[in-house]
């Protein structure tokens, strides 16, 4: 048996036809806690180099940790969200081991005794179906220093000169999230990881507990991945993954390891376990370290902490501040507003939900605020490089009021929907409120019927035929007299009104 | 009242300084310059803060001139073990890989010193890291017994007990994680307590094993171990383990000397054989004067103590190795550089560093401690001292069932010579068989002088433990026995110590 390392790739079908992956994820999610795991400094991202530490954080000898109970709090929170067991009693515990950016050269985390364990997380795929994911554990611990290597031509620590260590990240409070092995993902396997990514991100945000950017690295995925020959049952090596930080990313990682995996299994080699760096430019993994049994991380109960034991009470006090669940909610909002399938999904993907629950909420219409929301302001927040419509609307003083107030200009018939678009359009120019927009740029109904009926009796003198086929019964040819009406109107009058009279005055 | 300063305990000072018979720059002069004629020969200080201290003493008499309400303990001189960090003041631990650090910040038993107005006289010598019962571990050169320069003083707190023993300070402070408080106040014939794991901060306090380290007083006499005692107890929040109560009426105690009715359980396996003849003999007059005055003595026997050296050898180096992973050149204190390595990595210059700055009683308990917490060893090691450790404090549990406190001798010799068991380090372990036990369990102890053996003219101890949290009976009955002890002796014992002052050219 031969270890390799090729990044020879097997077509996508052949990976499929002779196996099935494995996956299994670790999520590493910083809390937003306002100070660190064990100590009071300061969690700001992006502060100047080591200004927010402290003796706790910077491990000098004597210094003692002590635990942030908003941080317990908080994983308690994301254990009761992914429907875990909270442990009655659980320890810290010290994984040793030698890194520059380890102030103690142990990592305070736990162990055996994780806060939370055994639940589950149901993911939504594309297709519709729900694929359950298992929850293995979700630990507390704190996060490392972060190391800077100068000098290389890489930014790794190899062919560097030397390096900086910003110990600002130590003792930043992280949860680990593991899934168990998933097995029966097939060929979505991909898609899963990515779904469930992007479900606990969600369900992360909706708990309040992290701003998990993965950008930013306050929210940051590990893939562990094998292949099982099919109509087998014992598990294969699998390798890691790390660096995996955007929810496509983690797609095409899945799908690029199934396939390099596929590629020496076939040849009839064996896979190597490594840990993997995945390269976001080229969508493609290098090895990175190689994992063997002299890794020992010799873990033992943290003596400087005393054990964290919740009351059932507080567990319950906990579970009473879920909000409720992403999916749940997504659901149920459907369902009030009437929207099909494929508008949801358009509201979603444009991260619209919060918007139009609010101007609902302020008195427009659901469809109406569907409308409003994701049209033209849509286009030139993505025009304008905005990240989304929320903070581009928000950015601009547009407010959910302004569209309850257009739908009313529309609905006490002041104005018709294409004189709704102009003033929309003012609207987003910065022109003011709807109203405002109106009045300045005159746009109004012509209320006066007596215009309208001279205007109606011009159209149908002028057009004889089109009314007399009208008198014989042919209702719809009027739409022809009311675009003839409302042209000579300068499209300022009710075309629901000028339909009314041409009718009364052809068919009575 | 004594004339000599020097001589004077810190209650006598306390009352001079309050009456105006002194002020805290004589005491604290004549402190230095004792220090100045003996510490020379007994090598008892790393580091002497003269003008820190003076300065403190200053400023105390001057806030007690303005009428100021100050501790009672206030203007009177203490000396500190260099295992505690001190703001702006050396702190090596007895080492050479902490050679030049300051650390920027106080221990909170410093700082409580501060608070109280005490001035820090300097740093006490230790076995490096604490490891040790002799002080010839120190990297800095040994300690001697002030009543026998080619003698050692004890260890790890060598250095705090022998201050005190040659009138160097009326106070210090040691601290004790298998005896290193209590076994050299036996040898040096000085006061000093264990107390109850968690009574007294270890925030500041550079660990050796944090599950058993615990800082206390070392004095010459019981009140004033007391004294200090309340000053440095109590609940401190950047302590996890730190208990959070008052600390218990040891003071009151201690003045009251009352043992009447009390039952004073002799501890059967820590008795007779392997206990030189003298401080046998020495123990059983003890207890012969507790009865005289009105206690009780029953005999316990707590068979699970026969197992706690080994248990101790076991969880103490286990933790020591992960506390002391830390020491590793990148931040602080010493640097080494490779020999013939043009471009050496971290790695590199951690183990260099490690190889050059740690003695070899250092690395021979990080070696033993990282080998039984291996995975494949750590339930064999670690978890079974853990069991051990769980049937100690149930031997304990059940013996203050029919007992209000234990007594044992101390150490089962009097001090040895310098090197007679520097390369057996199992007879230097063996030193701590009486005192371990209470470190194991967490329980406070006490040693006091039990006077001199015959043989060899010696001083030995008699060492009390109480359950945890009752450390004011180990008072008590300190109070007691010191009373009727010192009229047999005509005086403290340290009256019949050599005069050092006299014979300067002895050396060893
Ligand atoms: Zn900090």
């Amino acid at each position: 048996m031969s270890a390799t390392t090729t990044d020879a790739t097997l077509a996508w079908d052949d990976v499929l036809a002779a196996f099935d992956p494995v996956l299994g994820l670790e999520v590493h999610v910083e809390l937003g806690t306002n100070t660190k795991m064990f100590c009071g400094c300061a969690t700001e991202f992006g502060a100047e180099p080591n200004t927010q530490v402290c003796p706790v954080c910077l491990g000098l000898p004597g210094a003692l940790p002590v635990v942030n109970e908003v941080a317990v709090e908080s994983a308690i929170r994301i254990g009761l969200a992914l429907n875990c067991e909270i442990a009655q009693w659980c320890r810290f515990a010290r994984k040793n081991y030698f890194y520059p950016d380890m102030p103690k050269n142990f990592q305070t985390s736990q162990y055996d005794e994780p806060i939370a364990f055994e639940g589950f997380l149901d993911v939504e795929l594309d297709d519709g179906s729900t694929f359950r994911v298992e929850i293995e554990r979700a630990h507390m611990e704190e996060d490392t220093g972060k190391s800077l290597h100068v000098g290389g031509s890489t930014g790794r620590i190899h062919g560097a000169t030397h390096s900086l260590v910003d110990y600002n990240r130590a003792g930043i409070p992280l949860i680990e999230i593991v899934t168990k092995p998933l097995r029966g993902a097939g060929e979505r396997a991909p898609e899963v990881a990515r779904a469930y990514v992007a479900t606990l991100r969600d369900l992360l945000k909706a708990l309040d507990v992290s701003d998990v950017k993965m950008e930013q690295g306050s929210m940051r995925c590990d893939v562990n991945l094998s292949l099982m020959p099919k109509g087998t049952t014992t598990l294969g090596t699998r390798t890691e993954t790390k660096n995996v930080n955007s929810l496509r990313s983690v797609e095409r990682a899945v799908r690029y390891e199934m396939c390099r995996h596929g590629a020496i299994l076939k040849d009839g080699g064996s896979i190597l376990q490594e840990t993997r760096h995945w390269h976001e430019d080229t969508g493609i993994t290098t090895s990175g370290r190689v994992k063997s049994d002299a890794d020992d991380y010799r873990y033992f109960p943290e003596p400087d902490l005393v054990p964290v034991a919740p009351t059932r009470e507080t567990v319950e006090s906990l579970r009473a501040t879920l909000p409720e669940p992403p999916a749940q909610r997504r659901k149920r909002l459907q369902s009030d507003w009437g929207f099909s399938d494929l508008e949801m999904r358009d509201v979603l993907n444009a991260g619209l939900v919060d918007l139009i629950g609010e101007t609902v909420e302020a008195g427009a219409t659901p469809a109406g605020a569907r409308k409003w929301w994701s049209g033209d302001i849509a286009r030139r927040a993505n025009a304008e490089g905005s990240t989304d419509v929320a903070s581009y609307a928000a950015e601009r003083s547009i407010t959910p009021a302004h569209v309850v107030e257009l739908e009313g200009l529309v609905t006490s018939g002041r104005l018709n929907d294409s004189m709704a678009r102009q003033v929309w359009e003012g609207v987003l120019d910065g022109e003011g409120s709807p109203t405002a927009v109106a009045d300045a740029r005159g746009l109004e109904l012509v209320q006066d019927d007596g215009a309208l009926e001279a205007a109606v009796d011009e159209v149908i003198a002028a057009n004889p035929d089109v009314a007399q086929k009208v008198r014989d019964g042919k209702v719809q040819a009027a739409g022809a007299l009311i675009g003839q009406v409302m042209k000579a109107m300068k499209g300022q009058a009710d075309a629901g009104k000028a339909r009314e009279i041409i009718l009364a005055k052809l068919t009575s | 009242m004594t004339t000599d300063l020097t001589r004077a305990s810190a209650a006598e000072l306390a009352d001079l300084l309050t009456s105006g018979g002194t002020s805290s720059v004589e005491v604290t002069q004549a402190m230095l310059d004792r220090t100045e004629a003996v510490d020379g020969d007994v090598h008892a200080y790393l580091h002497v803060d003269r003008e820190g201290a003076l300065s403190s003493a200053r400023d105390i008499d001057e806030r007690r001139s303005r009428g100021e309400q100050l501790h009672r303990l206030a203007g009177v001189p203490i000396a500190v073990k260099d295992v505690m960090a001190t703001k702006g003041l050396p702190t090596t631990c007895g080492s050479k890989i902490l050679e030049g650090w300051v650390p920027p910040y106080d221990a909170t038993v410093v700082s409580r010193l501060k608070q109280a107005g005490m001035p820090i006289l300097g740093k006490t010598n230790m076995d490096e890291f604490a490891m040790g019962s002799s002080t010839e571990h120190s990297a800095y050169g040994p300690t001697r017994n002030p009543w026998d320069l080619d003698r050692i003083p004890g260890g790890s707190g060598g250095g705090s007990s022998a201050v005190v023993a040659s009138f160097q300070a009326p106070l210090a402070i040691g601290t004790d994680t298998g005896g290193s408080i209590r076994q050299p106040a036996a040898v040096t014939g000085t006061v000093g307590t264990k107390p109850t794991y968690g009574g007294v901060s270890r925030y500041g306090l550079v660990a050796l094993a944090s599950s058993l380290d615990q800082a206390g007083p070392c004095t010459r006499t019981v009140l004033d171990a007391a004294l200090l005692h309340e000053v440095m107890g109590g609940h401190d929040p950047m302590d996890s383990t730190s208990i959070d109560a008052p600390v218990p009426p040891v003071v009151e105690a201690a003045r009251r000397a009352d043992v009447t009715g009390m039952r004073i359980g002799i501890v059967r396996e820590l008795t007779g054989e392997g206990f030189q003849a003298g401080v046998q003999a020495r123990f059983d007059e003890s207890v012969q004067h507790l009865v005289d005055a009105g206690a009780e003595v029953v005999e316990v026997s707590c068979p699970s103590f026969t197992a706690a050296l080994a248990a101790y050898y076991l969880i103490l180096p286990s933790e020591a190795s992960s506390n002391l992973a830390k020491f590793d050149a990148m931040r602080y204190g010493l640097r080494v550089l490779p020999e013939g390595v043009d471009d050496p990595s971290a790695e590199q210059v951690m183990a260099a560093t490690r190889d050059a700055g740690f003695g070899d009683e250092v690395k021979r308990r990080i070696i033993l401690g990282t080998y039984a917490l291996s995975s494949g060893y750590y339930d064999a090691y670690y978890g079974s001292a853990q069991k051990v450790r769980r049937l100690i404090a149930d031997d304990f549990a059940k013996a203050f069932e029919s007992a209000d406190v234990l007594v044992s001798p101390t150490a089962p010799t009097t001090a040895f010579r310098f090197g007679d068991k520097i390369d057996d380090p199992m007879a230097m372990y063996l030193n701590d068989i009486a005192t371990i036990p209470a470190n194991l369990a967490g329980v406070p102890g006490m040693s006091l002088p039990s006077g001199l053996a015959d043989e060899d003219g010696l001083p030995a101890g008699f060492q009390i433990l109480a359950p945890a949290t009752a450390d004011d009976r180990l008072y008590a009955v300190g109070a007691a026995l010191e009373q009727r002890l010192h009229a047999a002796w005509g005086g403290p014992l340290l009256a019949q110590a050599p005069d050092l002052s006299t014979s300067t050219t002895k050396g060893a």
